[in-house]
């Protein structure tokens, strides 16, 4: 029987997590991403003994998350924007070491202490890198509270299947809003032990080393290629996209998170006015799916990438479509949220000027 | 003049040795425990990293719990700590040891977990994280090794350098009015409810060198009986950017070191019951 709940996209996730058999988070406040960490208090230790601890930064946090995902256990961390800045060299250290865990921002507004709206502003430090070095996280985009749910699981499944650690690129607004979700059942939490794990070593193994300091530069170099190797391989298997009404459509909005669910009113309204207008959504962020946008810039007039910052996915579409068609951006900052009727008025201007 | 030097050295330290009185045939054998590697060990000649790693892995090996020990290792000196311990060990960023030592614990807390962290680590970039780590009782046991200076920078000031001492960031002496005092760190933990052993060593001496043995044994022992956190400072030396000699070193942090870092117990538990 499936089990329907109305809830908090913050408070899903964290359900979520109690379900998914995750064994500890580690946290610290800071809006809009606080119920997370409340939700968890509250309800994890004991449904599943999961352990759950208030920290005292996000800098602690994260080094926690780091000595706990290298004992093999599945845990994850939540922030908000400023949060997600101060941890991001603990996250380089953890992609470098390989380790598996889950990561999610609410994204607000930035720059600086910003505004605790939502906001897509952080696409660039999530999808790009974040901190120092050369490294991928692998970023999952939810658009709905269902999806805020799905993608914990998920996301614990990719990072064990890659040894790398996963976010969850969410905003201020899906973290929030209610919707109706459908919960999967609570999952066991494991004791598998991992050949890379610290656990104590025993007489049977060498001992475990988590590190990622590689003095010697051909050695650094190695890991470097290894890892390089690993995001190409990711980059081939754990594409994520939707297509809607992309067929026979002459212009593709092209937009993740919740900005593509506004992207699907306008494109509703457009057809109101006989424009032919589809929505292309991509689901992981890192993989990009950029093969798909290029396939999908053969038959299209442009697209129109839709953000919730100044353009910054654009320039991967951009990327995708390497000049074929034009790639055309609107966008809101500061944690406001565009409206079907503005991202109408711009389709509107696009359809004139490009069969004009 | 270099060769007489030597030879007062020497004498100096067959003196030392003799007043120690532990030339006895079962202290002349040498066994290396199983939970220390081969790998020659990148300290400078004299430095107290050495001695302070031997310790450790002689109390894991005599309590027999290496396939329960997991290691956090600092940024430092002592980076490399995970070459010469045979143990299972983490590499934290700079200051974060305790936080990393607080995730594995928690999700291990059958395991033991220690951190090893020097001044600049402990005392000042991750001083946030010492203390919380502290004052939640964290059932870790934290070794802090204290001399003075930032060891693999190149000799640069650390909170716990002493007022006057040169450094190459304080080239005319550490000044209180541009820098402060050095930081009693162990002081200031010593007053939080959740530490429950806390104590000042040494490895300067044969004696002290036991002594230091004694208390990394107690925080170990006291993981078993989840009382909460021991913390265990070992004064040390650094001869190279001290710029002394090792025996020169050694003296130095007798006169100099150790009347502002006193040794001892700072908190012992009050009714203290038998780990085994």
């Amino acid at each position: 029987m499936k089990e329907l709940k109305l809830m908090k996209g913050n408070e899903a996730l964290a359900e979520a997590a109690i379900r998914a058999g995750c064994d500890g988070y580690f946290g610290y406040p800071i809006t809009p991403q606080s119920e997370v960490l409340e939700y968890l208090t509250q309800h994890a230790k004991e449904r599943t003994g999961m352990v759950v601890l208030q920290a005292e930064s996000e800098i602690a946090s994260i080094n926690m998350i780091y000595g706990a995902a290298g004992t093999g256990k599945k845990v994850m961390t939540s922030s908000s924007s400023p949060g997600i800045s101060l941890m991001q060299e603990g996250i380089s250290y953890i992609a470098c070491a390989e380790l598996p865990c889950l990561l999610v921002n609410v994204v607000r507004g930035g720059p600086g202490l910003g505004t605790i709206q939502p906001s897509q502003g952080d696409y660039f430090q999530a999808v790009k890198g974040g901190g120092h070095g050369d490294y991928r996280l692998i970023v999952l985009a939810p658009s709905t509270v269902q999806e805020m749910v799905d993608h914990v699981k998920l996301g614990f499944d990719l990072a064990f299947k890659w040894r790398n650690p996963v976010m969850i690129l969410s905003d201020g607004a899906l973290g929030q809003m209610m919707e109706k979700v459908e919960l999967f059942p609570q999952m066991p939490r494991t004791n598998e032990i991992f050949p890379w794990a610290t656990t104590g070593k025993t007489k049977d193994r060498e001992r475990t080393i988590i590190t990622s300091l590689h003095i010697q530069p051909d050695k650094m170099q190695e890991i470097n290629l290894h890892l390089q190797k690993k995001y190409k391989a990711i980059e081939a298997e754990e594409i994520r996209y939707e297509m809607i009404d992309c067929e026979d459509a002459d212009l593709v909005l092209v937009a993740f998170g919740l900005v593509a669910r506004i992207c699907q009113k306008a494109a509703q309204l457009a057809k109101e006015k006989g424009i032919k207008v589809g929505v292309f959504r991509p689901i992981s962020l890192f993989p990009y799916p950029y093969q798909a946008l290029n396939q999908l810039a053969d038959n299209v007039k442009a697209f129109l990438t839709v953000e919730m910052n100044a353009g910054q996915m654009v320039e991967d579409v951009r990327l995708a479509v390497n000049g074929k068609i034009p790639v055309e951006f609107t966008g809101r900052m500061g944690g406001i949220i565009p409206t079907p009727e503005e991202i109408l008025n711009k389709i509107e201007e696009i359809y004139v000027g490009e069969t004009a | 003049m270099n060769e007489k030097r030597l030879l007062e050295e020497e004498k100096h330290f067959e003196t030392m040795i003799a007043e120690e009185s532990i030339c006895t045939n079962e202290n002349l054998v040498y066994e290396k425990p199983e939970t220390l590697t081969d790998t020659p060990m990148h300290y400078c000649p004299g430095c107290g990293h050495g001695v302070a790693h031997r310790l450790i892995a002689e109390v894991v090996a005599e309590l027999d719990i290496q396939d329960k020990t997991i290691g956090v290792a600092p940024v430092g000196c002592s980076v490399f700590a995970y070459n010469y311990l045979n143990i299972d060990m983490t590499e934290a960023a700079h200051g974060r040891a305790s936080a990393v030592a607080t995730g594995i614990k928690r999700v291990l807390p059958d395991k033991y977990v220690f951190s090893y962290q020097g001044d600049g680590d402990l005392a000042a970039i991750g001083t946030g994280e010492t203390i919380h780590t502290c004052n939640r009782g964290e059932n870790i046991l934290i070794i802090f090794i204290n001399n003075g200076i930032y060891g693999m920078t190149g000799g640069q000031m650390a909170p716990t350098t002493l007022v006057g001492m040169k450094t190459t960031t304080t080239p005319f002496g550490r000044d209180v009015e541009i820098m402060g005092n050095p930081l009693k760190i162990t002081e200031l933990i010593a007053q939080l409810p959740g530490v429950y052993y806390c104590t000042r060593v040494a490895v300067n001496t044969p004696n002290n060198v036991r002594k230091a043995k004694k208390a990394i044994m107690n925080g170990f022992k006291y993981q078993e009986l989840k009382k909460g956190l021991s913390f265990v400072e070992i004064v040390s030396n650094c001869p190279s950017n001290w710029k002394m000699t090792p025996i020169e070193s050694n003296k130095w942090l007798e006169e100099h070191m150790l009347p502002y870092y006193p040794l001892g117990d700072l908190k012992v538990p009050q009714n203290p019951q038998k780990a085994e």
